[in-house]
């Protein structure tokens, strides 16, 4: 009954989309301020239906419901509860239940707080937003149900795959969707300006918010799967240039560049066409990866939905987007004017910089994922293009970016001089060096690429709070001028400062890990120690032992350093009976310099001997923390009082007023 | 020239496309299993309840045969089944069986004995010993065995009318004239 009142609320669903698409549409053409607003009233029916679709499956999945096929197929009763909720989203129609629902939930918020735009524009967001609706609705429910039934009813559920049970995977798709599909805010207002033949700094200010809320979420996801990886995989590799993580990757990558050039759009009334295009690309990249997963074109470890009935229709849904709304931009883009100039050295021009670096990155990724693709089309063999690749291309691309990230926002707009830049930026100069010299004094060794990418991180990082220093002229003037000025930093300065330095942690992390990682394989018996990286491990021993719903062996390591006890690892291998699946839980003890890393292998004889293999990982969790600071920095500058929408308007007034003098000690 | 630019997005795209579709017409599954052209492991299964022999690599040699994973358990098993019935009724060739991951012993003799037995002799895999090494990954899957004891391909899913008349009768034909 529940699962019939999903399936029926989701038909509905599918035709409040339906004219949420075509009458608010229609009327912002021929101006029809009835038709146009059906817009509000459909976007909030819509998610009321899928919400309430959502709810029933969670319903079947929570109560275990095992003639509910997707139950079955995803569930066990001997689930924990956690996993069972996860369960709603960790399969093919689950996912696209949850997909949809944050689309209309995104939807919804701009017919909520939307009152400020446009009626026109607004209109036309919803209808492209419910466009994109109507395109997953279908492909759900004529490909891939999630209500179906099996009759006679199952005895009990085949279990989630059981290398996704796991809180850290649990909620990496929920990240990865809110980052996929807030894309799709940008997409749809990209659509919607293309339609109306108008860009200027409104529609910016309204684009940037939502891009940087998906770029959060997207940066919060791809950090939980990567770190997904690290401790699950147990060999202590955090990112695999798998098809799946590229798809993730891609989006991110056009994301960063659109939040940027966004900036452009919105301040200097330049770089339109450009800013449009990467909206487009950032939406059309999430619905590929959204493609690459299920469709079985690129088999990965991840795929979960190989079946080329639905191939075909994703193939078509994304015809239809992407290669209509490309069309578009091919037939209307080159009318929208600018009227900003600049030069090449000057903020848009190191903006323009990265776009560029970061448009070619996601070109090298696209290329280097589909390659296996082109190559089996024409017949030749099944290869795949692994790390070396990427690292050999992408990695040397994204250098002197990361060298220039320092200098953008030093950079005055429309024209700069870099010299003056870089006087501007000389303490840098000199801490960096101070600082890379100790760094290289106190290492005896270690790969040249791991070695520059530890000085890129220290000159990013200094850089980025130097700039702060003199945007608040540390030591340049009294103290008490300083701290005022700090507190009037705008929001969105502070975010790009907390950006900017997160990144720089980000490329410590992967430099420290990439180039020093020490690891050591052995078989151990209990009492044995074996030191790595100055921390010796003394095996305890090994015991069998049984889960809620699998066997495991646990080995406990108890590591101390110098005689000193830093901490007890306690490493898993189990198996999963109704799957026959094992799965490795990695031991890690994180510590400032690095991770200590343990995994317990198969038993080895009879005596109590096992295969262990032991890590030290230098700093490695500054990656997640790093990702962590990125994200927060994003919504920072979502919080910035230009951004903040949906203010009663006889508030606006005052606002004004503050933005005015707040807007005083700026640059 | 300027609006060329423009179109050079879509048509980038429509290129890529094109891949994809072609690439959609390529089977996934067809990834070759680890074991292909491998010979069978070794094995000694035990025999079904109510059965006296069981099924060992041993009695495989010098044919052409099929070894098919099945599961009282397995619905698909169940939708395969009538056309296993056929093959053996017609004689086409021997079908030996793995009864895999049965929980009571007493299910896959009872679903057989109320269907039918396609099976020449059929071991008794509850715990996945043999199963796992022969890079089973679910039920239905059929194992080709050619007459040197060798696996030339591996079927996954139900064996239909269809995919035997267009694949997997021609196969077996092409392993017999070797």
């Amino acid at each position: 009954m529940i699962a019939e009142a999903g399936h029926f609320a989701l038909i509905l669903a599918l035709f409040t989309a339906i004219v949420q698409a075509s009458l608010p549409m229609v009327g912002a053409h021929h101006r029809n301020a009835l038709w146009m607003s059906f817009d509000k009233p459909s976007a909030i029916a819509q998610m009321l239906m899928i919400t309430l679709a959502f709810a029933c499956l969670t319903y079947s999945h929570v109560v275990s419901d095992f003639s509910v096929l997707n139950v079955v197929q995803n569930s066990h009763s001997m689930k924990p509860m956690l996993y069972k909720v996860a369960g709603v989203w960790g399969n093919h129609e689950g996912s696209l239940v949850l997909w949809v629902f944050i689309l209309a939930a995104f939807g919804s918020a701009v017919a909520i707080f939307g009152n400020n735009l446009p009626p026109t524009l607004r209109a036309r967001v919803l209808a492209v937003q419910a466009l994109i609706s109507v395109g997953f609705y279908l492909f759900m429910l004529l490909t891939s149900n999630p209500f179906e039934r099996v009759f006679p009813a199952a005895m009990d559920g085949r279990d989630l795959n059981p290398l996704l049970q796991d809180p850290g995977l649990a909620f990496h798709p929920p990240f990865l969707y809110l980052g996929y599909v807030g894309f799709s805010m940008a997409f749809s207002f990209a659509i919607a300006a293309l339609i109306e033949g108008r860009v200027d700094a409104a529609w910016a200010r309204w684009v940037r918010p939502w891009t940087l809320a998906a770029w959060s979420f997207l940066t919060i996801g791809i950090g939980l799967g990567s770190w997904w990886a690290y401790y699950e995989l147990g060999w202590g590799g955090w990112w695999f240039w798998d098809p799946v993580e590229n798809a993730s990757f891609m989006p991110w990558l056009a994301g960063t560049a659109l939040l940027h050039s966004a900036i452009v759009v919105e301040k200097r009334d330049t770089m339109k066409t450009w800013t449009i295009f990467l909206a487009i690309l950032a939406f059309s990249l999430s619905l590929l990866g959204t493609f690459l997963v299920r469709s079985g074109v690129l088999t990965s470890v991840h795929a979960f939905a190989t079946d080329p009935e639905r191939g075909v229709f994703i193939l078509l849904l994304l015809v239809i987007v992407i290669g209509g709304s490309l069309t578009l931009f091919a037939m209307r883009g080159p009318a929208l004017r600018s009227t900003g100039i600049f030069k090449p050295i000057s903020r848009e021009g190191g903006l323009l910089l990265n776009n560029l670096v970061l448009t070619t990155g996601c070109a090298v990724v696209l290329l280097g994922t589909l390659y296996p693709l082109f190559l089996d089309a024409v017949g030749g063999s099944k290869v795949s293009v692994g790390a070396p690749f990427f690292n050999a291309v992408f990695i040397p691309l994204m250098i002197p970016m990361f060298v220039a990230m320092a200098f953008g926002p030093i950079l005055s707009w429309k024209r700069s001089d870099l010299i003056q830049a870089a006087l501007r930026l000389k303490t840098a100069f000199i801490l960096t060096g101070l600082i890379c010299a100790v760094i290289l004094a106190s290492l005896d060794h270690g790969p040249f690429l791991a070695i520059v990418g530890l000085g890129l991180a220290v000159w990013l990082f200094v850089a980025t709070l130097v700039e702060l220093g003199e945007r608040v002229r540390l030591f340049k003037g009294p103290l008490k001028e300083t701290f005022g000025r700090l507190f009037r930093q705008t929001r969105a300065s502070w975010g790009m400062t907390l950006a900017h330095s997160g990144m720089a942690i980000v490329i410590a992390g992967m430099a420290g890990v990439g180039g020093w990682k020490v690891e050591s394989i052995q078989v151990m018996k209990p009492g044995d120690t074996v030191n790595v990286a100055g921390y010796d491990y003394k095996f305890i021993g090994a015991r069998q032992g049984q889960g809620p719903n699998y066997t495991v062996i646990e080995g406990k390591f108890e590591v101390t350093q110098d005689g000193q006890h830093v901490t007890v690892l306690s490493a898993e291998k189990r198996n999963y009976p109704v799957r026959q699946m094992p799965t490795t839980e990695a031991a890690i003890h994180s510590l400032f310099s690095g991770d200590l890393y343990a995994v317990i292998g198969d038993p080895e004889g009879k005596d109590g001997k096992f295969v262990t293999r032991l890590y030290f990982n230098p700093l490695v969790a500054w990656m997640w923390a790093g990702s962590l600071i990125m994200a927060f920095g994003a919504l920072v500058s979502i919080s910035d009082r230009r951004y903040r929408v949906g203010a009663p308007s006889r508030h606006k007034i005052k606002n004004v007023t503050v933005i005015e003098a707040s807007g005083i000690g700026q640059t | 020239m300027k609006r060329s630019i423009y179109l050079l997005p879509l048509f980038i795209f429509l290129v890529i496309v094109g891949y994809f579709a072609v690439g959609l017409n390529m089977n996934p599954r067809d990834i070759p299993s680890m074991l292909l052209d491998q010979k069978v492991p070794h094995f000694d299964l035990a025999p079904i309840k109510g059965s006296k022999r069981g099924f060992s690599h041993k009695d495989l040699s010098g044919q052409v045969a099929l070894i098919n994973i099945f599961g009282s358990w397995c619905a698909a098993c169940l939708a395969e089944h009538p056309f296993l019935m056929e093959i053996s009724t017609k004689g086409l060739i021997p079908i030996y069986g793995i009864d895999w991951r049965e929980k009571n012993p007493d299910d896959g003799p009872r679903w057989l004995a109320q269907r039918g037995d396609p099976y020449t002799l059929i071991g008794d895999d509850p715990k996945s010993k043999v199963a796992i090494a022969l890079g089973v990954t679910g039920a239905p899957e059929t194992l080709f065995v050619d007459k040197s004891g060798f696996i030339r391909y591996k079927h996954v899913g139900p064996i239909t009318p269809k995919n035997w008349q267009s694949k997997l009768w021609p196969l077996v034909q092409e392993l017999r004239e070797q």
